[in-house]
């Protein structure tokens, strides 16, 4: 595990390139450099918290985009009714990503499988029709943030270096937390339950309220990436919560390598530079990710991580 | 006489007009190993489930330690301290055989709403688990993944993880289903020592462990007792020799 493989290497590379990203985006003049890694950043925040319960949970929700709508209009809404303050703003978006997160595991926990799948994107549904038939908040359209959340100068989050260093600082404090916590007795049972569910009953451990926890922190970081996508874009509208937007970030979390605490940042950077750079190339571009998507689900369960973990020198 | 530790009284569970418990009643004393055995479809993997909290019953009562225990979910019985193995070998197999077990100490630790020490260095879960896997003979295998291990050793991993919780009582479904000769004596000797701690309700197919084990047998046919006693009784009643152990000997061609 530890020592200089291949692997680690590689995510050592990464999170360095992560962190000078503004600085030789400034020195070569390539400042769409820094819009581009805000988005991965905060994309693969999703992906992160996706794969807490997804990875580790075994939960694979089909809806978890939702979270980012939820926090990305909270933001929204509160700028657009004159409560600027990120120092409102941010927990606030927290705060109704988790109690969304709360009502909707009540009722999907109850389920399993194919059927949690399914009610989960139900309800993401459910809430994309909420959000479109919100008129005064640009119903379909979306609308304009004219102002980023504010905090205490010097921050200020119009400035596109600090914004995305305050991304990735929050990004990192995550991967951090979901790491601690899944090597807690929480994580433990949480794990378990993804391993056998019945035998964690059976052995005493009541298992529903220990993955509604686990739904509902997920919930809350994903509402905290919609806050962060909310002020990036300097737009909400219900395209943020998509049910191909929840689509992306399964995929992120499986090409990547699921319950692996970096597999989903390095998915998203790869999914989404992968976009980019074959978007460059011809406008049908998903006829060239589609296949190595698949030959990934195929011949690399654990991803990409997975693979870099079985690299040997 | 003593209160029985488990006592079930009318116990009934029908499956679409299968009847697979019928009017079933049964008293399990503090101290002894009781064994329940019948053919196959007589209803012993139903009446585990629903003694262990995973059926419910459709009427009928089960009380354990004088508590009535027939509405309360699978881990409060747990907590109250009786523990079930199961049949099919139901493990963490994706965790290793240490994790298992210790999972198995952490669920009668208190809560786990603990979200920051590392649960793998905490020497409060890891050293009981340890412990128990050295008494079921696998104290080499504990840092292995699970599903490195044989059947056998599962069936091992099972006990391990039944006794860490100190229970009252164990419910064992089938412990040497599926273990080979050497290593269902070796299942044997192990019950044996553990029935001097804990009282034992034991679902066997194995006729040799079950006479060498029990202290009493209750017999099931479709799902009703049709005879509880002491082995000698059991082995001399002529119901018992008809439904089940005539079976045995008729196939056998010897005495049991």
């Amino acid at each position: 595990m530890t020592g200089l493989t291949p692997r680690n290497f590689i995510i050592a590379a990464l999170l360095v390139i992560l962190i000078v990203l503004p600085v030789y985006a400034g020195i070569a003049g390539k400042p769409f450099l820094i819009t581009l890694f805000t988005r991965i950043i905060i994309l693969a925040m999703a992906a992160v918290s996706l794969n807490l319960i997804m990875g580790y949970g075994g939960m694979v929700s089909f809806g978890h985009a939702i979270y980012i709508g939820i926090g990305g209009y909270v933001v929204g809404i509160l700028a657009q009714e004159g409560f600027l303050s990120g120092f409102l703003q941010w927990p606030a978006a927290l705060l109704v990503s988790g109690l969304f997160a709360a009502a909707i595991g009540a009722l999907c926990l109850r389920t399993r499988g194919v059927y949690f799948i399914m009610i989960t994107l139900a309800f993401a549904q459910l809430l994309y029709y909420v959000a479109v038939g919100l008129d005064r908040y640009g119903g379909d359209d979306g609308m304009t943030m004219y102002t980023r959340s504010e905090f205490v100068r010097p921050l200020n989050m119009s400035d596109k270096t600090q914004f995305y260093y305050v991304s990735l600082i929050l990004l990192f404090g995550v991967m951090a937390l979901i790491w601690k916590l899944i090597n807690s007795r929480f994580g433990m049972v949480i794990q378990g339950s993804r391993s056998n569910d019945l035998r964690m009953q059976a052995i005493g451990f009541p298992t529903y309220r220990y993955r509604l926890v686990c739904f509902v922190i997920a919930g809350m970081i994903c509402g905290l990436a919609g806050a962060l996508l909310a002020n990036h874009t300097e737009f909400v509208s219900p395209a943020m919560m998509h049910w191909t937007r929840s689509g992306d970030l399964i995929v992120m979390v499986v090409l990547g390598g699921m319950g692996s605490v970096v597999g989903p940042l390095i998915g998203a950077v790869a999914l989404l530079v992968l976009e980019e750079a074959l978007s460059g190339i011809t406008e049908y571009w998903q006829i060239i990710l589609g296949p190595m998507l698949l030959l990934v689900v195929l011949f690399a369960r654990g991803g990409i991580d997975g693979l870099l973990a079985k690299v040997r020198l | 006489m003593s209160q029985p530790l488990l006592q079930v009284d009318n116990l009934a569970k029908r499956f679409d007009g299968i009847v697979a418990t019928d009017d079933l009643t049964l008293r399990v004393v503090a101290g002894e190993l009781h064994a329940v055995i019948g053919p196959n479809g007589a209803g012993k993997t139903t009446l585990i489930s629903q003694l262990a909290g995973q059926l419910a019953p459709d009427s009928g009562r089960i009380h354990f330690e004088g508590h009535d225990i027939t509405a309360l979910p699978m881990y409060r019985r747990s907590a109250l301290g009786l523990a079930r193995s199961f049949q099919i070998t139901s493990l963490f197999l994706d965790l290793s055989v240490l994790d298992n077990v210790a999972l198995a100490v952490q669920a009668h630790a208190g809560h786990s709403f603990r979200f920051w020490h590392n649960a793998r260095l905490e020497a409060e879960l890891r050293q009981p688990a340890r412990a128990a896997l050295k008494r079921v003979g696998l104290g080499e295998r504990a840092d292995l993944p699970a599903s490195a291990l044989s059947h056998g050793e599962h069936r091992q991993i099972e006990l391990a993880m039944a006794l860490v919780g100190s229970p009252r009582m164990l419910l064992l479904d089938e412990p040497m289903a599926g273990l080979g000769p050497e290593e269902s004596a070796r299942m044997v000797e192990m019950l044996r020592a553990l029935k001097k701690e804990v009282t034992i309700l034991l679902v066997e197919h194995d006729m040799e462990a079950v006479f060498a084990l029990a202290d009493r047998i209750t017999v099931l046919v479709y799902g009703r007792v049709i005879a509880s006693g002491a082995p000698a009784d059991i082995r001399a009643n002529a119901a018992v020799r008809d439904a089940y152990l005539g079976e045995a000997e008729a196939e056998g061609a010897g005495h049991v």
